[in-house]
């Protein structure tokens, strides 16, 4: 069927070329390089560039440079972890605790402090690193750089992300749940015990997962706030020897962290589905609500 | 529209619960005392580290040791930290006017390239994607979860001097192609930034245009309107707020960023403001102009975060 041009260009109903288009070279262009560089992890020689045949030398073959035998890509690996596991069980619990109070006590101060978070939020991140550090560096803190200050920081940044997730929550569950269970008798504390909390699960997991990927992958934070090479993580790593003569084991390296993100947001994606199964409050149980869209 | 209208009627009817019966027996104490711990850490390491900043920006040095020394009563501060740093941006000898000029205008040609990217991926996926949004959504997302330095990692692996970008260009070896992409070209560093931050746009984009309602939309092709012109005067002016709001996603922590120039340039014909922070914010006896670089952009974000604020807010009060 041959139609003009005009009549296509009027046709409500035609398929949307051009968008499509952009779609597909944006996702191209967006994953393509990744792809190559998690490709290149696997090569069987010293390039980034060039194939040289598939093996697991970077990951564990080579004796002296591989993520698994040099100790400081090792390091660099547990302490992306440690950090991501401290920070999220701070995080999360402070958050929530931080939304429901936020949610329900009216005033001049919870507003305040309300704006506060959401300023935390969209800081530049290079920002409030520099004055944590300099908090460290001039002032006498009972704290000095290294795990603690690393932590201190990345959960002041995090807390927006539990906040602003289980405040959206709070609003699409409503009061009437909380309010039949006190009629019934329930103590305040137990009405969010028993009737709060179990309905906040889903935001409360999806906020764990985000927290968590969005940790271990943080850069700027970590590395001011590091104070030296053993407590560096792998995004510091990547940033350290990236332009200096790296070898495949970084990529291998980056590769294991895109793994670690990639399998928590799918567990936590598929516990989300599992937890929000009968759930009428939450109308869009896509992964668009688990991705700290709101 | 008509949704947003029924909220904010909804809300009004139901009787406030803080002077409802149920209310009244919650005591306020215990919300209270929920929200105490946060906002006492947002507090000591949000606000507190802010104002340690100005009080060493506006503090001394100390004489021997090059460490500043802060002052904490703003009564006894001394600008002359701050002005050395604004003598050479505004003044005669303007070694850091550059940067910063460069700063704004890479950041601004990079938001409107991460807008042309981001409006019709994501008007695509949210509005006309149909039965393949999601996994189209799963895909938006997965930038999300790799990590930024990766994502840059891979785009050194690619433009080394011998790297995929120029063996493609020269056909495999047919022309001698020996660009040297990664040495101080501003392009470069603008498309990293693109790369690095489209995502962060893309996403709230697509929660905005996915709100808006297909009726109104069709209300405007039915009484006559064409498709530009119920695009120019239907959908732009209701997601004005969310592009707003994504732009400023995008652009604020583009302002703090030196890690995407020092991997992608590391020269200083392309430094930006972050990359001055980062220079001076470790040299002994330049902490005081690494704390008014950290002021200025600070000053200079406050207005958009103000913005995102507010905006955020008025959403909130629409949603509940």
């Amino acid at each position: 069927m041959t139609r003009s041009p005009l009549a296509w260009w009027r046709d409500p109903w035609r398929r949307p070329k051009v968008l499509i288009g952009v779609t597909a070279a944006y996702l191209v262009w967006s994953l393509l390089p990744v792809l190559i560089a998690v490709l290149f992890s696997f090569n069987n020689g010293k390039s980034r560039t060039s194939w040289q045949g598939f093996s697991m030398r970077w990951y564990w073959g080579d004796q002296t440079r591989s993520v698994w035998h040099d100790a400081s890509l090792h390091a660099a690996l547990v302490q992306t972890l440690k950090l991501g596991l401290i920070t999220t069980a701070i995080t999360v619990p402070l958050g929530v605790a931080f939304a429901i109070g936020m949610d329900r006590w009216r005033g001049r101060l919870p507003e305040t402090a309300n704006v506060v978070m959401l300023l935390s939020f969209v800081i530049p991140e290079t920002l409030l690193a520099v004055a944590l550090l300099f908090v460290i560096t001039t002032i006498a803190v009972p704290f000095s750089l290294g795990t603690t200050a690393q932590v201190i920081g990345l959960v002041t940044f995090q807390l927006s992300y539990p906040a602003v997730l289980v405040r959206a929550r709070l609003a699409t569950i409503g009061r009437q749940y909380e309010e039949a269970a006190m009629d019934l008798g329930a103590s305040p504390i137990g009405a969010v015990r028993r009737i709060i909390l179990p309905m906040l699960m889903p935001a409360i997991f999806a906020s764990t997962v985000l927290v968590f990927a969005d940790v271990i992958d943080d850069f700027v934070l970590v590395r001011y706030l590091s104070g030296d090479s053993s407590t560096e993580t792998t995004s510091v790593k990547i940033y350290n020897t990236a332009r200096a003569a790296p070898t495949p084991a970084l990529n291998a390296l980056a590769t294991l962290m895109l793994a670690a993100a990639l399998l928590a947001v799918v567990i936590g994606f598929a516990a989300y589905r599992l937890l929000t199964r009968s759930d009428t409050a939450s109308a869009d149980r896509g992964i668009g609500a688990f991705a700290g869209e709101v | 529209m008509a949704q947003d209208l029924a909220g904010i009627q909804g809300r009004q009817l139901t009787p406030d619960p803080a002077h409802s019966a149920q209310g009244r027996r919650a005591r306020p104490g215990l919300w209270s005392l929920l929200a105490f711990p946060g906002i006492a850490w947002l507090c000591l390491f949000f606000l507190a580290p802010l104002y340690v900043v100005l009080a060493i920006v506006f503090g001394s040095v100390d004489p021997i040791y090059r460490t500043p020394v802060p002052v904490w009563n703003p009564l006894h501060w001394n600008a002359s930290q701050f002005t050395y740093v604004t003598d050479r941006i505004f003044g005669s000898n303007a070694i850091f006017g550059p940067a910063l000029l460069r700063t704004a205008a890479y950041v601004a040609v990079a938001s409107l390239v991460c807008i042309t990217i981001a409006f019709p991926v994501a008007y695509y996926v949210a509005r006309l994607a149909g039965r393949r949004r999601g996994m189209l959504l799963a895909l938006l997302i997965a930038p999300f979860w790799i990590s930024y330095m990766m994502r840059m990692l891979a785009w050194v692996n690619l433009l080394a001097d011998d790297g995929l970008v120029n063996k493609a260009l020269s056909l495999d070896g047919l022309f001698s192609v020996h660009t040297e992409w990664l040495s101080g070209k501003a392009t470069v560093v603008v498309l990293g930034l693109v790369y690095g931050y489209v995502p962060y746009m893309i996403l709230p984009l697509y929660a905005g245009l996915d709100r808006l309602p297909q009726s109104a939309l069709e209300a405007a092709r039915d009484l006559g309107a064409n498709r530009v012109s119920a695009f120019v005067r239907v959908v732009l002016p209701m997601c004005r707020t969310t592009i707003v709001a994504s732009a400023l996603l995008t652009c604020l922590p583009m302002l703090g960023d030196y890690y995407t120039n020092d991997l992608l340039s590391g020269s200083p014909r392309t430094a930006m403001v972050g990359n001055l922070i980062n220079e001076t914010v470790l040299t002994p006896g330049e902490t005081g102009s690494a704390g008014a670089f950290v002021m200025i952009v600070l000053v200079v974000s406050l207005v958009p975060m103000l913005y995102y604020v507010r905006s955020t807010r008025k959403n909130e009060l629409v949603a509940t």
